[in-house]
């Protein structure tokens, strides 16, 4: 495949929470051979709607064939583009280093406190950090902690919103959206 | 009123003026099944029992797709279930509405790898319009309503019910509730809900319909493409053929569109595509602007996409926002039904005249037909449309005999012709042509097939014979898997690696072992006698007709290169 206009698209999904849409969704983009970069999903302020969203690296044509997929499924409600201009972007990392003197956990800390992530846990033998941010930030302190040794490491999974007061139920007034519902109306 | 969830299935199949159903019992679906005898629904509600749920899934698709109503398929849990998976990306592959009904285990054993579980919904995820498990007694009535609705509305399609065992024992509340009252209750009502907006009369934009009239009063050289989508659409087709007549432009169809122009108007080119006419695929290379209704320019269409219809503006008008720009890049779009769209064209366009573009694309010369003697495949296609008016279903599989279907029988009206046009599923003939029969009792129903198709399904013979369905199969017996010989004779150097059929059984004894009468051409004479016989017998019937091994199916493009590099002959 030709990857050299690909780039990242972040995608946000408003779909029905229940059994078997998780999968839905995923499933077509291995359908259509695209690779899932990074994907959270989790419940909204309504119980019966989840959000998930979507990192895919690939070109715009893809990328509009992804979403009008994703459109035409019964159980998505509504999906976005984030534009990355205009969207804020955060992925929650925990990494497990090991610390076993004293001088290792003070460089740890303070290295810790420059970039602003936490110390979650600690042991006699371990730090626990817990860090915020895009993923520039994330794999600077990832960069630097590799010296003392990295034990585990585990991320959430990037999530985003627009910034300022767009949000995903914009797409009701927009014509392309009325163009799915046509092909979902069921009357 | 209470009832068990097996009594609500056939009580939510009656709300949809449901009466017939194809399927196959088994262990987990049993309950269902009791109904028919239990609460005599037997009497409302007529069970087709085949010999393969594979059988049952294309007839339920044959039904569908012959009467425009929805087709209905029950089958038991694991292989009862996967056997319906050809048949379930069969229909959804050619927008068929079916309402397939599975049980599984019940709860209590699903996830054990219990006998005879599966997941059939992750199974069939993709390929279907949506599908649905159902463990709770009180969700199925709901589900099912919604699940006809789905599978009919927009762009229709095959959706699936896995229904756990325990659910269709367990009782629950119902309330009969006529269709039109389904979208204002439960699911769909809250489907609707999240819509946000008024979807009770959806209607394309004018905008958009106003652009396409521009385009077409600039354009000096226009073609019409129709596809599946004015098959599929209700009342679409009389509609359409008033737009073709008022534009006055030459029609090409792909092989879902077949009977939406009648084979045989002067404004017809024939099919498009990889097997599509001289005219047709030569008018899309030169048209200026190509209309194309309800159909997705599959590879077999636009053989090349980057160079399909390059000098055109292409319109493509279809229901299915998805759709657009998806295998072509497009000028411009109409979303919305097919027969709105067409409505509301008629409306403001003025009579058109293009003779000079017309003779133009007519003055193309086809295929020469052979006539030596020798049973010929356009020879058999002729003599039906002879012998039936041009009046009967054709049900094909799929290959050579299929395209020779396509080109030689001119087909009349929507749901005329039958055939495995996107998933191209072999064996998938006999069943369709059964439902369609039962469909339409009326109408002389034929099975096109070949001598490796028919093989495929050819048990279904006996569920031809016990319910009295009395469909003609037509085998254009070559003795080999012709398409395929077909591309190792023309790409593979005539290396025929395992597509020789030079082997049982016999098909005229075996139609007799069926209980069905079987009869033997080698000549147009002798066809034309045995298909009278069929037509006079109105029984299952069968006739073999020796072709040619190399007969070819002419003209053809090689897939990936444009419609200009074909062969002719």
């Amino acid at each position: 495949m030709n990857t050299a206009n690909h780039k990242r698209h972040t995608l946000s999904v408003l779909v029905e929470n229940a059994a078997g849409v998780l999968s839905q969704v995923s499933r077509l983009f291995s359908r259509k051979g695209y690779n899932i970069e990074s994907l959270a999903v989790g419940t909204t302020d309504d119980p019966g709607v989840s959000r998930i969203t979507i990192e895919v690296l690939c070109d715009d044509q893809q990328i509009e064939q992804i979403t009008n997929q994703l459109r035409k499924q019964y159980s998505v409600y509504s999906v976005r583009l984030l534009p990355p201009d205009s969207s804020i972007r955060r992925e929650l990392v925990l990494i497990k280093v090991k610390a076993e003197s004293r001088e290792v956990r003070n460089e740890v800390i303070q290295i810790a406190n420059i970039f602003r992530a936490s110390i979650i846990d600690v042991s006699t033998t371990t730090l626990t950090l817990a860090i915020i941010g895009e993923e520039s930030k994330d794999d600077a302190l990832e960069r630097l902690l590799d010296e003392f040794g990295i034990l585990e490491l585990v991320r959430t999974g990037m999530v985003a919103l627009e910034r300022g007061r767009a949000t995903i139920s914009d797409n009701a007034d927009n014509k392309e959206t009325d163009e799915f519902e046509l092909g979902k109306n069921v009357l | 009123m209470r009832m068990k969830g097996s009594q609500i299935v056939m009580e939510c199949l009656l709300e949809q003026g449901v009466d017939t159903v194809f399927g196959y019992p088994g262990g987990t679906i049993l309950n269902i099944y009791d109904e028919f005898e239990l609460h005599g629904y037997k009497e409302k509600i007529h069970h087709y029992l085949t010999s393969h749920e594979q059988g049952a899934s294309h007839a339920a698709d044959g039904y569908a797709r012959s009467t425009g109503k929805v087709g209905v398929c029950f089958a038991t849990s694991g292989p009862g279930a996967t056997n319906l998976v050809t048949g379930i990306a069969t229909a959804y592959y050619d927008s068929s509405p079916v309402v397939l009904i599975t049980c599984n285990v019940s709860e209590n054993l699903i996830g054990k790898d219990s006998f005879q579980e599966v997941d059939i919904t992750g199974i069939t995820m993709p390929i279907t319009k949506c599908n649905y498990l159902v463990k709770d007694v009180n969700q199925l009535a709901d589900v099912i309503r919604e699940a006809f609705a789905i599978a009919r509305s927009g762009r229709p399609g095959p959706v699936l019910i896995d229904i756990a065992k325990n659910v269709t024992a367990a009782e629950a509340d119902y309330a009969y509730m006529p269709v039109s009252e389904h979208p204002n209750h439960g699911r769909l009502a809250n489907m609707l809900r999240r819509a946000g907006r008024d979807l009770k009369t959806p209607e394309p934009d004018q905008n958009d319909i106003d652009k396409l009239l521009e385009l077409i009063e600039q354009s000096k050289r226009p073609l019409v493409l129709v596809g599946g989508g004015v098959i599929r659409s209700k009342g679409a087709v009389p509609e359409f053929r008033r737009f073709m007549e008022t534009l006055d432009a030459p029609v090409a169809s792909t092989i879902m569109g077949g009977g939406a122009c009648p084979g045989d108007h002067p404004l017809f080119t024939g099919m498009v595509g990889m097997h599509g006419s001289h005219a047709s695929n030569m008018a899309t290379y030169e048209c200026d602007l190509l209309i194309a209704i309800g159909c997705r320019f599959s590879d077999r269409v636009a053989t090349s996409p980057s160079t399909f219809a390059r000098k055109a503006k292409i319109v493509h008008i279809d229901i299915d926002r998805a759709e657009i720009d998806k295998n072509v890049r497009t000028y411009h779009h109409i979303i919305g039904d097919a027969r709105r769209v067409l409505e509301l064209l008629n409306e403001n366009l003025p009579q058109h005249d293009y003779s000079e573009w017309k003779d133009h694309v007519f003055s193309r010369k086809e295929v020469p037909l052979k006539k030596d003697g020798s049973l010929h495949p356009h020879e058999i296609l002729e003599t039906i449309q002879e012998l039936t008016g041009g009046d009967a279903i054709i049900a094909t599989d799929v290959g050579q005999h299929q395209m020779w279907s396509c080109q030689y029988y001119h087909f009349s009206h929507p749901g005329q012709l039958l055939t495995s046009g996107g998933f191209g599923t072999m064996g998938f003939g006999l069943g369709a042509a059964m439902g369609a029969k039962v469909g339409n009792p009326d109408k002389v129903v034929v099975h096109c097939t070949g001598d490796g198709c028919f093989r495929m399904n050819c048990h279904e013979l006996s569920t031809l014979e016990h319910y009295h369905i009395p469909v003609i199969t037509v085998i254009f017996d070559n003795r080999t898997l012709g398409m395929v010989r077909q591309w190792q004779n023309l790409i593979y150097h005539k290396r025929f690696s395992q597509t020789d059929l030079d082997r049982g059984p016999d098909f005229v004894k075996l139609a007799e072992a069926y209980g069905l009468h079987g009869f033997r051409a080698k000549n147009q004479a002798e066809f034309a006698d045995a298909f009278r016989q069929a037509l006079a017998l109105g029984t299952g019937c069968v006739i073999d007709c020796a072709i040619d091994m190399d007969a070819m199916v002419h003209p053809m493009v090689n897939g990936g290169t444009p419609v200009t590099d074909f062969l002719l002959d």
